[in-house]
C-alpha cells in the first residue's frame, strides 16, 4: 500500500557546474535502487534534495513525488523521508529509549504506550534490555541498528541510504547490510541507496545507475 | 527552475528579527548615547541652560591645570598595559604551547575571567601595598621592617600600580581569544610543518603561527586597548588621585554638585574617545610596518633553537600573573575575616565573620541588586544570541567582519563616552533609574562576550544531527529545544555564566544608567576601597569575587551532572 517514490527531471547545479541530473527515476515500493558514483559526484547532494535539507549553496530542481504527493514543496519534518547516514547520529544526549521515541511520532499517546512500541522495536532486533543504555557505550553494529530502527519508527514512506556502511568494519558490514535492506523491504518501502563501493550494490540486488560520470 | 527554497522554511517572524534587534539594541544607545555627550561639550544641554554652540567648554577643558598629567597617566598606563599584556600572551603561547602549564592554564581560564576587575584591583592592592601581604609574608625576617617602609607602590604617580592591575585582568582574556583562534587556524599543522623543515618550536610558530592568529585577535585588542585607556573603577583603586587619569577625572566632574563642570566633562568625554580613536589608530599602522619587516624575518630562513629559556621565562611570568591574581581573591578572604592583625604579622592574630556579620544587611541588599541584574542581563543577552546564531543556521547565513566590528563596538568605544549621554536621554525618556534601563546598560557589554563565547561551538555543532533530526519529522523549533540546546548545554551555561560575570564588574553603567540608585556589589566594593577599611572592603570585594565564581562552578557542575550517564557528552570540550 506504499506508493513510489519517482523524481521527475531532478538536477542539482552548483554555480554553473551541473552535479547531476536531469534524473528521473522511479522506485517502486520495496525495491532497492542503488546509485554508484565516486565522492564528491553530488549523489549525497541528491539525497539531501529529496529530503529537503540540501545544502543552500546547491541549487536543485525538479519534482520528487511520493505516489501522487509532490513533496519537493514539503518541509523536511513533513516529507516522512527517512534517512540514514554515514554515521548513526545517535544523539549523544539522549539515552537509547529516548533516541528511539525522538522518532516516534506524536500520533502514538501515552507514555506507556510509546515505551511499548520502542521495547517492540528492540527486542524484534535483538537488542531488549538496551533501552536505558547511553548510545556512547555500544558498539558500532548496535547504534547501526538502533540508527535504522529511530527511522522506521518515524513512519517514512520512502527509506534514503547515504553510505552507511562504509564506516562499519568489514566483518559487521554483511549483517548491517542484511538487517537494513530485509527492514526495508518487510516494511515495503521504495528505497534509495548511494554508494561507491560495489559490493553495497550487489547485496542490494536491484537495479544500478552511475550518477554524475564527474569532469 | 531554483527549489522554492523560501517555502521549506517556516517562516518565524519573531526570529527573523533577531539580528537587527540585537544590533538595535546597541546600537541605539551608544549612538544616542555618542551624541548626547557630543551635544554638551559643545555648549547645548537646555536643562542646564547651554543653548548655544560654542567651544567654552572645551576651552575650559584644554586650560584644566589637571589635564596634561592626567592625560599623559592615560596613555602611558593604558599603552604600557596593552603592549605587556601581548607580549606577555604572545610570548607565553609561543614558547609554552603544548605543555602541562598551558593546559592548566587553559582549564582555569574561565575561573579567573570571571573574577571582576575591581575585585582584583583591591585584591592586589591589599597584597602589593607597603603594608600590604606580600611585604607582610617576608617581615621583619627578610626586610626588616615593622613597620610599612615609606614607598608608593599602589597609587604611585606613574601608575604603575594600575598598569599592573590591568595586565593581570587583561592578559587572560587575551590569552582566551588566542588559544581559540589556534583551533580555527589549525595551529598543530602548522607547527608539524614549521617543524618539518627545521624550525624550533619558538620560531616556528611565531613564524606560521602567529600571522594567522594576529588577524583573529586584532579585535580583542583593541578592545584591550579602548578599555586599559579609559578604565575607570580599577583606576580609582589603584591609580595616584592627583591628578587621576583622564577618564576618573571626567566621571569627577561628571558627579561634582557643580553642574557647570558638566560641560568641561563632556567635552573631557570626546578627548576619552580622540585618544582610544588615536592610539588604535597609531596601533594600526604599527602593525602594518611590522608585518612588512616581519614578512622579510620569515622568509630569511632563521630557524631558532630550542627555546627553552624563553619558553622559561614566559611560563614563569604568566604563572606568576596567574599565582597574582589568585592571592589577589585570598587576600580579600582573609581580610575579610581577619579580626585583629598587627603588621608585619603573616596572618590575623584572630579571624571570625564579625565583618560579615555587621554587615550583612547591606551585603544581602547588594548582592541581590547584584544577582537580579546579572542573571536577568546574562539571560536575555543569551536568548539574543542564541537567537541570531539560530537565525543565521536556519537561513545559511555567514557573519561578515563588519558585524563583528558592530558587536564590538560597546567593548571599543570607551564607556564613560557615551554613558553621560546615555543619562541625559534616559532622562529625558523618563526611563532613567529602573531595572529596565540598567540592565539595558548591562546587556550592551554582556551581549559580545556571551555571543563569542557561543558562537563557536553554536557553529561547530555537527548539523548533521539537526538534518537528521528534521527527517525524523522534527520541526527546526523542536530541533533547537530537544536537540541542539540540550546538546549545547553546557557551553551554553558557561556563556551565561560569562555574561553574569560581565554584568557584575559593570560600575560605570550601573552608576549611569541606575541614576545613582542601585547599590551593587561592585559599586560599594569601589566606595569602600577610598577608605571603608580593609575589613568591609575585604568584605564586599570577596562577596563580588565569590558570587561570579559560584555562578561559573553551577555552569561547569550542572550540566555534567544533567548528563552523568551520557559519556559523549561529558569528555565534550
Amino acid at each position: 500500500m506504499n506508493a513510489a517514490l519517482v523524481l521527475h527531471a531532478v538536477e542539482l547545479m552548483l554555480g554553473e557546474r551541473r552535479l547531476i541530473g536531469p534524473l528521473d527515476l522511479s522506485v517502486a515500493p520495496g525495491e532497492i535502487v542503488t546509485l554508484m558514483g565516486p565522492s564528491g559526484c553530488g549523489k549525497s547532494s541528491l539525497l539531501g534534495y529529496l529530503c529537503g535539507t540540501l545544502d543552500p549553496a546547491i541549487r536543485g530542481a525538479g519534482r520528487v513525488m511520493l505516489g501522487v504527493d509532490d513533496i519537493s514543496i514539503l518541509a523536511p519534518e513533513r516529507r516522512r523521508v527517512g534517512i540514514l547516514f554515514q554515521d548513526d547520529l545517535l544523539f549523544p544526549h539522549l539515552s537509547v529509549a529516548e533516541n528511539l521515541a525522538f522518532g516516534l511520532p506524536a500520533a502514538i499517546h501515552g507514555r506507556a504506550a510509546r515505551r511499548a512500541r520502542v521495547e517492540a522495536a528492540l527486542s524484534e532486533a535483538d537488542l531488549e534490555g538496551f533501552a536505558d543504555r547511553d548510545p556512547a557505550t555500544l558498539s558500532g553494529g548496535q547504534r547501526a541498528r538502533i540508527a535504522l530502527l529511530r527511522t522506521l519508527l518515524a513512519a517514512p514512506r520512502a527509506l534514503l541510504l547515504d553510505e552507511p556502511f562504509s564506516k562499519l568494519d568489514a566483518s559487521l558490514r554483511d549483517r548491517i547490510r542484511h538487517f537494513v535492506f530485509e527492514h526495508a523491504r518487510l516494511n515495503d518501502l521504495p528505497c534509495l541507496l548511494v554508494t561507491h563501493d560495489p559490493a553495497d550494490a550487489q547485496a542490494a540486488g536491484g537495479r544500478v545507475f552511475e550518477a554524475g560520470t564527474s569532469e | 527552475m531554483a527549489a522554492p527554497l523560501q517555502r521549506l522554511i517556516p517562516r518565524k517572524t519573531m526570529l527573523r528579527h533577531a539580528p537587527s534587534l540585537t544590533l538595535g539594541l546597541f546600537l541605539i544607545p551608544i549612538g544616542a548615547g555618542l551624541i548626547g555627550t557630543w551635544l554638551p561639550a559643545f555648549g547645548y544641554l537646555p536643562a542646564l541652560g547651554g543653548a548655544g554652540l560654542d567651544l567654552e567648554s572645551w576651552r575650559r577643558l584644554l586650560t584644566h591645570p589637571s589635564l596634561p598629567a592626567a592625560l599623559r597617566l592615560t596613555l602611558t598606563s593604558g599603552i604600557l598595559a596593552s603592549v605587556l599584556s601581548l607580549a606577555l600572551v604572545i610570548a607565553f603561547v609561543s614558547g609554552c604551547h603544548g605543555t602541562r602549564l598551558y593546559h592548566r592554564l587553559h582549564r582555569i581560564l574561565a575561573p579567573v575571567l570571571a573574577v571582576p576587575h575591581v575585585a582584583i584591583a583591591i585584591g592586589l592592592a591589599f597584597l602589593i601595598a607597603p603594608s600590604g601581604w606580600l611585604a607582610r609574608l617576608i617581615s621583619p625576617w627578610a626586610t626588616g621592617w615593622t613597620t610599612p617602609p615609606d614607598v608608593a607602590t599602589v597609587n604611585d604617580p606613574y601608575g604603575l600600580a594600575l598598569t599592573l592591575g590591568l595586565v593581570v585582568k587583561e592578559v587572560p582574556y587575551l590569552l582566551l581569544m588566542t588559544m581559540a583562534a589556534l583551533g580555527q587556524v589549525q595551529a598543530a599543522r602548522r607547527m608539524a610543518v614549521a617543524r618539518s623543515l627545521g624550525y624550533g618550536p619558538v620560531v616556528g610558530w611565531l613564524k606560521t603561527v602567529l600571522p594567522a592568529v594576529y588577524g583573529l585577535i586584532r579585535l580583542p585588542i583593541y578592545a584591550v586597548i579602548a578599555y586599559s585607556l579609559s578604565v575607570v573603577d580599577m583606576a580609582m583603586v589603584l591609580a595616584p588621585a592627583t591628578p587621576p587619569p583622564l577618564a576618573v577625572l571626567i566621571l569627577r566632574w561628571f558627579n561634582d554638585p557643580d553642574l557647570s563642570l558638566r560641560f568641561q566633562a563632556a567635552a573631557g568625554a570626546v578627548l576619552q574617545l580622540l585618544a582610544v580613536i588615536l592610539v588604535i589608530a597609531v596601533w594600526n599602522l604599527l602593525e602594518r610596518a611590522v608585518m612588512r619587516l616581519g614578512r622579510r624575518w620569515i622568509v630569511g630562513g632563521r630557524r631558532g633553537g630550542g627555546g627553552g629559556a624563553a619558553a622559561m621565562a614566559a611560563g614563569g611570568a604568566m604563572s606568576l600573573l596567574f599565582a597574582a591574581a589568585g592571592l589577589s581573591v585570598a587576600v580579600l578572604g582573609i581580610w575579610s575575616l581577619a579580626g585583629r592583625w598587627r603588621y608585619p604579622g603573616a596572618f590575623p592574630v584572630d579571624m571570625s565573620f564579625a565583618t560579615w556579620g555587621r554587615h550583612l544587611p547591606g551585603l544581602s541588599w547588594a548582592a541581590s541588586t547584584t544577582l537580579i541584574a546579572g542573571a536577568v542581563a546574562a539571560a536575555l543577552a543569551l536568548a539574543l544570541a542564541l537567537a541570531c546564531l539560530e537565525n543565521e543556521q536556519r537561513n545559511a547565513l555567514r557573519t561578515t567582519n563588519r558585524a563583528l566590528w558592530l558587536l564590538y563596538a560597546p567593548l571599543l568605544v570607551p564607556q564613560v563616552a557615551f554613558l553621560f549621554g546615555f543619562q541625559v536621554i534616559a532622562v529625558r525618556a523618563g526611563i532613567d533609574g529602573t531595572w529596565m534601563t540598567l540592565i539595558w546598560s548591562h546587556v550592551l557589554f554582556v551581549l559580545p562576550y556571551v555571543f563569542l563565547s557561543l558562537a563557536e561551538p553554536y557553529r561547530s555543532l555537527d548539523e548533521r544531527y539537526a538534518r537528521a533530526a528534521r527527517c525524523l519529522g522534527a520541526s527546526p523549533n523542536r530541533v533547537f529545544w530537544r536537540v541542539k540546546a540540550p546538546m549545547l548545554l553546557r557551553p551554553i551555561a558557561i556563556a551565561f555564566a560569562m555574561g553574569f560575570a560581565v554584568s557584575v564588574a559593570q560600575y560605570l553603567p550601573t552608576l549611569f544608567a541606575g541614576g545613582g540608585r542601585f547599590v551593587t556589589l561592585t559599586t560599594e566594593a569601589v566606595a569602600l576601597s577610598g577608605g571603608g577599611g580593609r575589613r568591609v572592603a575585604g568584605v564586599f570585594a570577596f562577596a563580588q569575587a565569590a558570587l561570579p565564581l559560584l555562578v561559573f562552578a553551577l555552569a561547569l557542575g550542572v550540566p555534567a551532572w544533567i548528563h552523568r550517564h551520557r559519556q559523549a557528552l561529558r569528555s565534550a570540550p
